[in-house]
This record gives structure tokens, C-alpha cells and sequence, in this order.
């Protein structure tokens, strides 16, 4: 008898070891971004950093988290490719793609034919969810883990009540943006968000991608005497803050500069970008949640540089998708959409949650004091400060001796 | 005022254009190489200079001087393991070596564009200004390094014009930029001259490319249109007129400047385009071509 229950359970563990070997599969979540780039290298980057940690403590359910790396060199058509391999070839189960608005929406559709779910997490056209509103059963397989455009004006705003309008008695303004597709709803909120607040909009410069020299357009600027320059520059970065200072132009910069979110702008500019005042949702020097702090310095040091406001969605898009999986207890892509679409976690960034289908913005972060909220940064002395709000900001503002603030 | 502005800024990046012209057309007029590499040897001045002076923390000065022999190093480069292949090897006919430069240079040319991304970003690097400030010329207030960059780029010009008419090594390239067969017959080594000019071309590319660094920033992804805005400025001027290609710098710099001045700076180089298609089809040689 004792013999005979030794072969059922040697013919049981033989039946069972596709089953066993399976469930030891890798977790394979596919990071498509410009390697090359201050925003994007934080992305993969990032990535590694959370799957190590995640492995080092027994994977998702004994699974290990594999990231598999493709270079886009910001390029739709590239990131196509990519995306299709690692759907067709290398059978990721996730994809965490590109920080550039026409990358993300090229893919979108992508994502809904091979059903791959893909979270970006640092494009920020308000397309990107309202395409899965209009087409949830199609692109369902979507989700923006970045603030929307229409929501990283409205923080800007909200900072620059606080900052611009009541410290610094700012009245007027010019709004500077890059022309790409995440600007326009963008530069539309701006428009309508800053005459709210108190600051009548002077003029709304588009700025070409291409653009080296900003000397025409700071002169331009100049000339209509705002008391700030509201900005919506992440493509082009180093060469408008550099020619800013080397100028000495009086007036100060403010609002999305997303490249000066790392240390490596900082580097880059020779310093230049000291005194600039960025827009983020997580910052080295505060405790957004339990988990900021400590992400940013296992990033430093591991990389050498703080990272990109890439890196640290990145950090918790790799979590929260191998916790959907675990709720999921598969990593189906459907069973997965409906994991995520119920994500309630907390990351580096604040609490995650998603937009519903009734949201015109489905799938995108919830925005709010209670989920995530913005925080003004500005670079001080070459260390990243937080200036807003004022119930985590550790600074307050101050400009070089060349930048006029308002008399009164 | 906006006049003055014009003037100012039209001025310092017009010199700057022709300091990277000349030696492009240079080693056109003297060895006939047209060299597709031109803008990824000045974004190489430039990173050099920039990594030197912050990462090594040699200094504006010090960045500067490795940013120039950077670019000395991989003109040489471009010269042993690009061009001169091409042109002694006895398996490429005679009539098709122009056009395997011109392959050449331009595969080695993005070669050392992906390099310098995956080495050191893509994002745009600038280099320490030589004199950090602004000062002010007639009310307009101007930064430092603007007036630095004309003044050395015209040095740059003032010493290429001295060796070239005054000194025996700068007859002897004019001289091969005239004849070079006339030249070999009374003894001289035309690749030992070749090896002079692309050393010359070197240093004249790296100020440009530091300069360039400096005033406005480089990036890798500047390589390709570097690269046009010479051969746009020597095509305009005349391929291998040294005169022509200064003429070509000012009419483009000044160009740029007051459409980007006066109409919008998305479209500063759509004017410079045209102009050069109607000088193509009107007087292909150039302003000041010599054939």
C-alpha cells in the first residue's frame, strides 16, 4: 500500500510539473523609453530598481519580475516595433512605455489590438484618457499613470496662488510652452486657470522643438514686462534655462520644466537651472509617503543622480502591476485591466487610484490632496527645494540677484 | 532697439557659423573631401569640453583646450580610418571614391552621434562660458560669452588668413587647393599635406564646436543639422572659397536673426533654404565659387 501511494505521488508531482514550472514563470513586464534621455533613462532605470526589490523578497507569488528593456530613441515608430516584440516575441505581460504624449498615443491603439497592458508613466496628453473613454472596450488595456496635461496646469496654478500671487504679489505672466501634443491642454488650462488666480496672461509663446537659439524669444518676452514666464518645456530643457541665466533674464521661470525634476539637468546646465521653480508630484527632500525618501536615495545610490519625475512613477507602476497580478492570481491581460482598474496603492507618488469609465479621463490618476497632489520645487544652492505647498515645503522661495520681482 | 538686438546677436552667431565653415570648406578646397562627419566632430568638441570642464573639473579654460583637441583627435580619425582608405584603395574605381567619402563620413558621422548619446545623453551639454555676466552695449544687454564668441572666432579667421598668405605651410595649401598635381611634381607629399589640413580642420571645428557649446548648448541630436548649416553656408558661399564661405556665414547668421527676430523662431532657417535653392539654380557655383 505504502508502495503503491509512492507511485500516485510520483505520477501526482509528474502531472504537476508544467503546473509548478508555470507558476515559477517570470513576471515579464516589457519598459519601452529613450534610454539616452534625462526623462527616460530614469525609466528603466527605475524599473530594475523596484523588480530587484520585489525579487529579493520571494516575487509575486513565487514568481520573479523580469524587465525587458527596448530603446525607442523617443521615436513612435521604433516604440511600435518594440511594443509588438515584446507583445509577439518576448510575451510580456505588461508594458511600461515612454514619457513622450505621441509615442504614448501611437501605441495606444497597440495595446488594445494585442491586448498588452501598458501604463506610460510620464506622457501627460489628456488623450491618452480620453481615447479609452470614448473606446473603453477597445483601449481599455491603457492606463496614465502621469498627471494628465489639464491636471499639471491646474497644480501649477494652485502653486502659483500660493507662491506667485500672494508672496510675491505677481500680477501678469507670459506662457512658454514647447509645441507637442501634451501642451495643448496644457497651455488651454493655463489660459483659463491662471486668470482665476489672479494673473492676466500677456502672451502664449509655442515654442518649436527644433529651436537652439531663445534669444528672440526672451527679447519678445522682455518686452511685454510680465512678472513670470509660466513654462511647459520638457523635449527642449537645457538650452532655454541655460540661455535664461547666461542672459540674466529678469524674469522668473515657473511651472512644468520636467527635465529639471533630476539631478543630471542640473549637471547639464552647469548650474543654470538654479532658481528655477518646477512643477512635480514627488521630490528628493520630501516625505510625499513613507516610500519617497527611501526610493530616491536606493535611485542615488545606485545610479549616481536623483531621479527624473519618470523614475519615480516607474518605481510604482512595476508594484502596483505585480500587485494586480497577485490580486488577479493570474497575469491574464483582461483579468489584469480589472486588477488595476481597482489599484489602491500607495507608491512614492501618493495614493494610486484610477479614473473610472464615467470619468472623461478614464483610467487616468486620480488627482486630489487625498490621492496625489503637485508640489513646487525650486533649485537652491543645487539641491532640489520644496517651496509649495507649505505644510511640506522645507524652503522658501528665493531668486538671484538679476530676477525683478514685483516692488509691491 | 530690436534693430541693435539684430545686429548684436546676428553678429556673434554669424562669426560663429564662419569659423565652422571655413574649415569645412577648407578641406574641400584642398584635398576635395566633403565631409559629412563636420557637425558629430563639433558636438564632440563641445561634450569634451563640457565633461572636461564640470566631471574632470579642469575648468572653463581647461574644458575648453580638451574640447579643441577632441576634436584635433577625431578629425585625425576621420581622416586614417574614413578617408584615407577610401581613397588609396585600388578596389574602389577611381570615379566612385568621391561618393564612398561621402558614404563614409556620413556613417562615421552618426556613428559618433550614437556614441556620444549612449556615452553621455542626448540631452544638450553647455559648456562653461570662458567669461561668465552680461555687460551692456547701447542699452542691450548682452552676455559675455556673446562677445568672447566673435572675438575668438574672428582670431580663429585673422589666424587662418595669417598662415594661409604669410607662412610657407599655408602657400603650400593654397597651392595643393590649386594644383595638387603641380605640387607633387616639385616634391611635396600630398598626404603629409592632407594630414596638415584635416590637423588645421580639427582645431578650427573644435572652437567652433566649444564656442557653439557655449553660447547656445549642443546635443548629439544637433549632428545632422550642424552638418547642413555648413554645407549650407559653403554651397552659398562657393564650395572651397574660404571668402565665399565668411560671405555664406553672415548672409545665413544674419538671416536666421532677423526672421527669428521679426517673424518667429520656428521658422529661422526656412528664409537661409530658400535662398539657397535660388542660389543653386541661379549661380551654382556660389556667391563666390571659383568653378
Amino acid at each position: 500500500m505504502a508502495k503503491l501511494s509512492g507511485i500516485w505521488a510520483a505520477a501526482l508531482a509528474t502531472a504537476m510539473m508544467p503546473l509548478a514550472a508555470h507558476a515559477a514563470d517570470p513576471i515579464k513586464i516589457a519598459v519601452i523609453a529613450e534610454a539616452s534621455s534625462i526623462s527616460g533613462a530614469s525609466i528603466p532605470q527605475a524599473a530594475h530598481l523596484a523588480a530587484d526589490e520585489i525579487n529579493a523578497a520571494g516575487g509575486v507569488g513565487g514568481r520573479m519580475i523580469e524587465i525587458v528593456e527596448y530603446d525607442d530613441h523617443n521615436s513612435a515608430a521604433d516604440a511600435v516595433r518594440a511594443f509588438q516584440r515584446a507583445a509577439n516575441q518576448d510575451h510580456a505581460h505588461a508594458v511600461i512605455a515612454s514619457y513622450i504624449s505621441e509615442v504614448v498615443l501611437a501605441l495606444e491603439p497597440w495595446s488594445g489590438r494585442l491586448k498588452l497592458p501598458m501604463i506610460t508613466p510620464g506622457a501627460a496628453s489628456d488623450d491618452i484618457s480620453h481615447r479609452v473613454h470614448n473606446d473603453y472596450d477597445n483601449l481599455k488595456y491603457t492606463f496614465h499613470g502621469y498627471l494628465a496635461s489639464t491636471f499639471l496646469s491646474d497644480s501649477v496654478c494652485d502653486g502659483l496662488k500660493v507662491v506667485a500671487v500672494d508672496q510675491l504679489h505677481m500680477k501678469t505672466a507670459v506662457v512658454m510652452s514647447e509645441d507637442a501634443a501634451w501642451t495643448i491642454p496644457l497651455d488651454a488650462e493655463y489660459l483659463k486657470c491662471l486668470p482665476k488666480i489672479g494673473i492676466k496672461v500677456l502672451d502664449h509663446i509655442r515654442l518649436s522643438p527644433d529651436t537652439t537659439d531663445f534669444t528672440p524669444v526672451f527679447n519678445k518676452i522682455e518686452g511685454l514686462k510680465p512678472d513670470v514666464i509660466v513654462t511647459g518645456i520638457s523635449h527642449v530643457g537645457v538650452q532655454p534655462t541655460v540661455q535664461w541665466h547666461d542672459q540674466q533674464v529678469p524674469i522668473p521661470m515657473i511651472g512644468i520644466s520636467s527635465q529639471a525634476t533630476s539631478s543630471t539637468f542640473y549637471k547639464d546646465t552647469n548650474g543654470a537651472t538654479e532658481s528655477v521653480i518646477y512643477q512635480t508630484v514627488s521630490a528628493p527632500d520630501v516625505a510625499v509617503t513613507a516610500k519617497t525618501i527611501p526610493f530616491t536615495n536606493a535611485f542615488v545610490k545606485k545610479y549616481g543622480v536623483t531621479p527624473s519625475y519618470t523614475g519615480y512613477t516607474t518605481y510604482d507602476e512595476v508594484y502596483y502591476i505585480a500587485d494586480a497580478i497577485k490580486r488577479a492570481g493570474s497575469s491574464d491581460p483582461d483579468k489584469l485591466v480589472a486588477a488595476l482598474e481597482t489599484t489602491s496603492w500607495t507608491g512614492t507618488i501618493g495614493k494610486v487610484e484610477f479614473y473610472g469609465r464615467d470619468s472623461d479621463f478614464t483610467h487616468a490618476l486620480k488627482v486630489s490632496p487625498e490621492y496625489i497632489s503637485g508640489l513646487l520645487v525650486q533649485w537652491q544652492g543645487g539641491k532640489q527645494q520644496t517651496v509649495w505647498p507649505s505644510n511640506v515645503a522645507n524652503a522658501k522661495v528665493s531668486f538671484p540677484a538679476f530676477v525683478k520681482l514685483p516692488t509691491n | 532697439m530690436k534693430l541693435l538686438q539684430i545686429l548684436i546677436d546676428g553678429f556673434a552667431i554669424s562669426s560663429l557659423y564662419g569659423v565652422g565653415a571655413i574649415g569645412f570648406t577648407l578641406i574641400f578646397g584642398v584635398s576635395g573631401v566633403l565631409n559629412l562627419s563636420h557637425g558629430a566632430i563639433m558636438v564632440t568638441a563641445a561634450v569634451a569640453a563640457w565633461a572636461a570642464a564640470g566631471t574632470l573639473g579642469l575648468g572653463p579654460y581647461g574644458g575648453a583646450g580638451a574640447g579643441v583637441l577632441a576634436s584635433v583627435a577625431m578629425s585625425f580619425a576621420t581622416y586614417l580610418l574614413v578617408v584615407r582608405p577610401i581613397q588609396t584603395s585600388k578596389r574602389i574605381p577611381r570615379e566612385e571614391k568621391e561618393i564612398f567619402v561621402l558614404t563614409g563620413t556620413l556613417l562615421w558621422g552618426i556613428m559618433l552621434q550614437e556614441a556620444i548619446a549612449y556615452l553621455f545623453t542626448s540631452n544638450p551639454k553647455t559648456v562653461l562660458p570662458l567669461i561668465p555676466g552680461v555687460i551692456s552695449i547701447a542699452g542691450i544687454r548682452t552676455p559675455s560669452q556673446e562677445i568672447v564668441t566673435a572675438v575668438l572666432s574672428w582670431t580663429a579667421i585673422g589666424a587662418l588668413w595669417l598662415l594661409v598668405n604669410r607662412t610657407r605651410v599655408g602657400k603650400v595649401l593654397l597651392a595643393a587647393s590649386i594644383n595638387p598635381r603641380g605640387l607633387t611634381l616639385l616634391g611635396f607629399e600630398l598626404p603629409t599635406i592632407y594630414l596638415y589640413v584635416w590637423g588645421l580642420y580639427g582645431v578650427l571645428a573644435g572652437i567652433a564646436g566649444v564656442l557653439l557649446g557655449s553660447f547656445l548648448g549642443v546635443s548629439s541630436d544637433n549632428v545632422g543639422q550642424l552638418t547642413a548649416s555648413a554645407f549650407s553656408i559653403v554651397v552659398l558661399g562657393g564650395l572651397g572659397s574660404v571668402t565665399g564661405s565668411l560671405v555664406g556665414a553672415y548672409v545665413v547668421g544674419y538671416l536666421e536673426t532677423i526672421t527669428a527676430y521679426l517673424i518667429s523662431p520656428s521658422i529661422r532657417t526656412i528664409p537661409v533654404l530658400l535662398l539657397l535653392v535660388v542660389v543653386v539654380y541661379l549661380r551654382p557655383q556660389g556667391l563666390l565659387g571659383r568653378r
